[in-house]
């Protein structure tokens, strides 16, 4: 007999795993994928492929030449990364744009906090934002969903829902248009049921929980839906607030990114509303007609805040007699 | 169905020796007898080398107020008080017996009838709990005539039996309530006499249909007896999860079970309070249930006090080559074992024998803040932080306290679900060991 | 026009700096300035190695004693010390430097591993949970909460060996690591001529028999030492021998009696009697 192993309890494991994780998300996000290769033909799979393969590549150099550690490429956490930055590109964007968008994401939006787990920020709406700014013509010529498209960077290109809302013009794609993505916008996130069938497998998996998306979910609803029933000519029905933009892609799997929300149950929907209610005045009141990535973005500056503050609650702490 | 509010997981349960009847162990050559029996200090000895001892002679006595007193399990001939290794891999005192012939004390009847009728007054049952040694078979071993007897000012309301046997792998519980249900009862009602409480509730997990069902119909005869269904969740055993799931009252962070109320005795104590005032049977023998993935003959065992645990080993078909790991006790909460010449003690409510395969644990990673710990903490505790706080450099032990470290049952669920594999309660027990220091220190 | 705005922010200015000046003066905390002097001369590595919450905590004590015969910097030592007395216009106590020593040499071929630890790497939770990877349980767990503690980089542990060694030139004798170690191996001693000293490297209490066959060098409490020295700077209790460096004297006697080795010299010069002894006896 070999020697006997000791430690301290518990001594089995749920088998869990940062990877299994990953890869659970990666899995979620198939059915959008596979509903951008319907809309956006090629264009979506070069774009997807290059982010993908430029983070996971990017992520490799910085940590095995610049940062010298053991890389962590194999947990995943980079291919989802790359994911998501591709589901919030326009599907004509050209590579050597894309191929930067992911230096910002891995390199400033990661690896420069200290990997994951210690990043502050979603680091796919870094890289995404950066981009806005830094191109925002490129960033927000939508190619027109034409079935599947073999063109890639002559794409035919128009206006994206939220932007005919803000600006009132043209017609608004019907609901079921909506529902599945038959119209303009960044290439993952036009199926909103392609969306929510990743969100039922990831709360399925209990990969994540479903605090933050409904939050934000209802948030939205009830501004929105306020601001309809006052205004139904001025502001867009609630419905199409939730199923254009990046809504339905932000809530579910931008802000639920596990590092940057918060993570007590109360702190989650705290953040879900902030996020929703910043959405809500920047697509109505703001220059910018979407605003899913900025809201994430400053939620997720408030989440040491929320985490400080906001305490899960404890057994004990209402006594009952 | 009934369970506790917050958190909770649900690991494999793996109950191999389910349903296997009780088996006898033999009786070992040498009896290693530990003096420290007990949650509290270690008994003093009353015996010398070369006293002759029968089965049930009071060997050692309590030393103090959270002690116990500790019989001989074996009948034969004191060999010798000294220093053993005991299960930690420190050296600890015990008392050894060459054992020759199985002969009891005269005054314990051994006859198979059950005796319902309770004549012993209220006093008298906790006297006999404390003379015969009964301390809390579930594994915490806190001696039982303390809790019998709630601090003043406090009343108790209601008797809580643990037979809920949620750590996996485990049966030792269950299957005593299948042979000795009648007996159980009767446990109950004495402890509910002693406690002065009109009320009792045996919480069973819903995994054990059978002893739900065999319970419920022997319980019709006893009005004041209730039996509760529990979900299949682990902590559900935990004193405070059961009080919560039972009775739907929380115990305030840093009181005992009596500030709600309740008191918390397991479906194994109340057997061996039985056994000591309805037989004057002494605690000197226990089921402990001998199992793993690769054990040959998984069982429950009815073993003396003293036992090397080694020899229940080879009851049950020896050690599997494949061992990487022996616990003392379920897989989350149980004690991993140094050695396996370490003599079974009153709290040894099993033995676990995992293949190397399983034993190890994996690679640990950085956290990725998935607040998973957070969602399974039945204590509503944030395991992430605290490990934080006593992980780094210079400890943060105030905030820790502030935190409510000191309210972690140490129940392993954070650990468990961890994915990035964190030794999260490693570190909190740490922090609780340091923080409970400064707090003694402050009084 | 212009002028206007010029007044109003130049009489806003002009009235907040006579606020400012006015709050300066009447809550002004009177602080010794000797404070920051003798602060500029400490080591600044804020060790707590004094006893006082960092460097300026230690300025401070020195400044309001009347003597610095309690005081020491450990860091810094006598050379830091002359010059903190310098400032203050004290006499400078000369303390013996100090030098943390483990007392420990349960090396994987000294001590037979006997089983695997598979916790957290920190030796507290170790020895909270067992007696450690060895039938020893006195000894060196070797998981580094030492090193981790010490702020000089002055203590390693060695891969082969598994035990941590001292760096001398690093260290400091701040304490760190004589606070971290839960099983409490390690000691400050007085660093010695040459930095030639001597002492028991085992801290096992067990009887002869148990400790000799868990550990090839424990100490067994056989008491040699204890005779042979002529300075009655060895006791031996609960089994095992301690060296009072107070007392002794480096003749290194003890070294040479101790059946187990377990006594060790160090940066002595080579002992040629004995090897030649050695050698004659092959």
């Amino acid at each position: 007999m070999s020697k006997l192993i000791v430690s301290p309890s518990p001594h089995v494991h749920s088998g869990d795993s940062v990877s299994k994780n990953m890869y659970g998300v990666l899995i979620a996000l198939v059915p959008a994928l596979l509903a951008s290769l319907y809309f956006f033909g090629v264009g979506a799979l070069i774009v997807s492929m290059v982010a993908v393969v430029s983070c996971v590549v990017f992520e490799y150099l910085i940590q095995r030449f610049i940062l010298k550690y053991k890389t962590t490429v194999s947990d995943g956490s980079a291919i989802l990364t790359g994911l998501l930055l591709a589901f919030n590109l326009p599907s004509n964007l050209p590579v050597w744009i894309i191929i930067i968008g992911s230096l910002v994401a891995i390199g400033v939006g990661k690896l420069s906090f200290g990997g994951l787990g210690n990043n502050l920020f979603n680091p796919a709406l870094v890289g995404r934002v950066f981009l806005l700014i830094s191109f925002p013509v490129q960033m927000t010529s939508w190619p027109v969903p034409l079935g599947f498209d073999t063109a890639y960077i002559d794409a035919q290109t128009g206006a994206t829902a939220l932007a005919m809302m803000k600006n009132h013009f043209g017609t608004l794609p019907s609901t079921s248009d909506m529902l599945f993505g038959q119209m303009g916008g960044s290439l993952g996130e036009v199926s909103g049921i392609a969306l929510l069938i990743g969100f039922a497998f990831l709360l399925f998996r209990k990969i994540i929980s479903w605090h933050i998306p409904v939050s934000i979910f209802v948030t939205v609803a009830v501004m929105t839906g306020l601001m309809h029933w006052a205004n139904p000519q001025e502001y867009a029905s609630p419905i199409a607030h939730l199923f254009t933009g990046g809504l339905m892609l932000g809530a579910i799997f931008m802000a639920t990114d596990y590092v940057t929300s918060p993570m007590s149950k109360k702190g989650m929907i705290i953040f879900g509303v902030g996020i929703g209610v910043i959405t809500v005045c920047i697509r109505v009141f703001a220059a910018f007609p979407e605003g899913v990535s900025f809201a994430i973005l400053i939620m997720n500056a408030f989440t040491p805040l929320i985490n400080k503050y906001v305490k899960p609650k404890r057994y004990g702490e209402v006594i009952k007699k | 169905m009934k369970t506790f509010k917050l958190g909770g997981i649900h690991p494999s349960e793996n109950k191999f020796s389910a349903k296997q009847a009780i088996k006898t162990a033999p009786i070992p050559a040498q009896a290693v007898i530990m003096l420290g029996q007990c949650l509290g200090a270690p008994s003093t000895p009353l015996v010398a080398k070369g006293d002759e001892v029968k089965v049930g002679t009071l060997l050692a006595k309590p030393s103090g107020f959270v002690s116990t007193s500790v019989h001989a399990s074996v009948s034969g001939k004191v060999l010798k008080i000294e220093d053993v290794v005991d299960a930690s891999g420190y050296k600890r005192a015990a008392i050894v017996i060459d054992v020759a012939g199985d002969e009891w004390e005269p005054s314990i009847d051994r006859s198979p009838a059950i005796v319902k009728e309770i004549t012993a007054t209220k006093e008298e049952i906790i006297a006999k709990v404390a003379e015969f040694g009964i301390v809390g078979l579930g594994g915490a071993t806190f001696p039982t005539h303390i809790k019998l007897t709630p601090p003043p000012g406090k009343i108790a309301e209601v008797l809580l039996i643990n037979a809920v046997e949620c750590e996996p792998y485990l049966t030792s519980d269950h299957q005593l309530m299948l042979e000795k249900g009648e007996e159980i009862l009767v446990g109950v009602r004495l402890l509910m006499k002693a406690i002065g409480v009109s009320k009792a509730i045996i919480g069973i997990e819903n995994n054990k249909p059978d002893a739900i069902e065999l319970l419920s119909r022997i319980a019709q005869q006893y009005s004041e007896i209730e039996i509760c269904p529990l979900k299949v969740q682990y902590p559900q055993g935990g004193e405070k999860q059961l009080i919560d799931a039972t009775i739907g009252r929380q115990v305030p962070s840093g009181t005992l079970p009596i500030e709600v109320g309740a008191v918390v005795q397991n479906v194994g104590t109340a057997f061996a309070v039985y056994e000591a005032v309805q037989k004057n049977k002494p605690l000197f023998e226990r089921i402990i249930t001998v199992t793993g993935k690769s054990v040959k003959k998984p069982a429950n065992l009815l073993a003396r006090i003293g036992t090397p645990l080694s020899e229940l080993i080879d009851f049950c078909g020896g050690l599997p080559d494949d061992t990487g790991k022996v616990i003392g006790g379920g897989p989350m909460m149980g004690k991993a074992l140094t050695t396996l010449s370490v003599p079974m003690t009153k709290g040894s409510s099993g033995l676990l024998i995992m293949p190397s395969l399983e034993a190890e644990r994996g690679k640990m990673n950085n956290c990725i803040r998935c607040a998973k710990c957070v969602s399974v903490c039945p204590m509503g505790l944030e395991p992430f932080l605290l490990m934080s706080l006593s992980e780094q450099e210079i400890a943060d032990w105030a905030t820790a306290e502030q935190q409510h470290i000191m309210d972690c049952v140490e129940c392993g669920s954070c650990s468990y679900t961890c994915p990035s594999n964190r030794p999260l309660l490693d570190y909190i027990r740490l922090g609780k060991n340091k923080v409970g220091g400064i707090i003694r220190s402050r009084k | 026009m212009d002028i206007s705005a010029i007044i109003v922010l130049g009489g806003i200015g002009a009235l907040a700096a006579v606020i400012l000046y006015i709050a300066a003066q009447k809550f002004k905390v009177y602080e010794d300035p000797r404070i920051d002097e003798v602060e500029s001369v400490l080591p600044a590595a804020n060790c707590g190695g004094c006893g006082f919450p960092g460097c300026r905590g230690f300025a401070d004590a020195c400044v309001k004693a009347d003597s610095l015969e309690s005081l020491n910097c450990p860091v810094g030592a006598a050379e830091v010390m002359t010059k903190v007395a310098g400032i203050l216009g004290l006499e400078a106590v000369a303390a013996d430097p100090l030098i943390a020593v483990v007392r420990c040499n349960g090396t994987c071929e000294n001590r037979a591993q006997v089983n695997n630890y598979d916790g957290a790497t920190s030796c507290a939770i170790a020895a909270a949970l067992y007696g450690g990877e060895t039938n020893c349980s006195y000894g060196c767990l070797g998981l580094g909460d030492c090193v981790v503690s010490c702020s000089f980089d002055a203590i390693f542990v060695n891969p082969e060996t598994g035990i941590p060694e001292v760096d001398e030139d690093k260290c400091t004798a701040c304490g760190a690591c004589v606070r971290a170690c839960p099983k409490l191996l390690i000691e400050l001693r007085k660093k010695g001529p040459k930095s030639r000293r001597i002492f028991v490297s085992c801290m096992n209490k067990d009887k002869g028999g148990p400790a000799k066959k868990a550990c090839a060098v424990a100490c067994i409490g056989c008491g040699k030492c204890e005779k042979v020295c002529e300075f009655e700077a060895i006791t031996i209790e609960n089994n095992l021998a301690y060296i009072d460096y107070t007392r002794c004297r480096l003749c290194r006697k003890c070294v040479e009696v101790c059946p187990t080795n377990a006594i060790h010299e160090l940066n002595f010069p080579p002992r040629k009697i004995k090897e030649a002894v050695a050698e004659a006896a092959k």
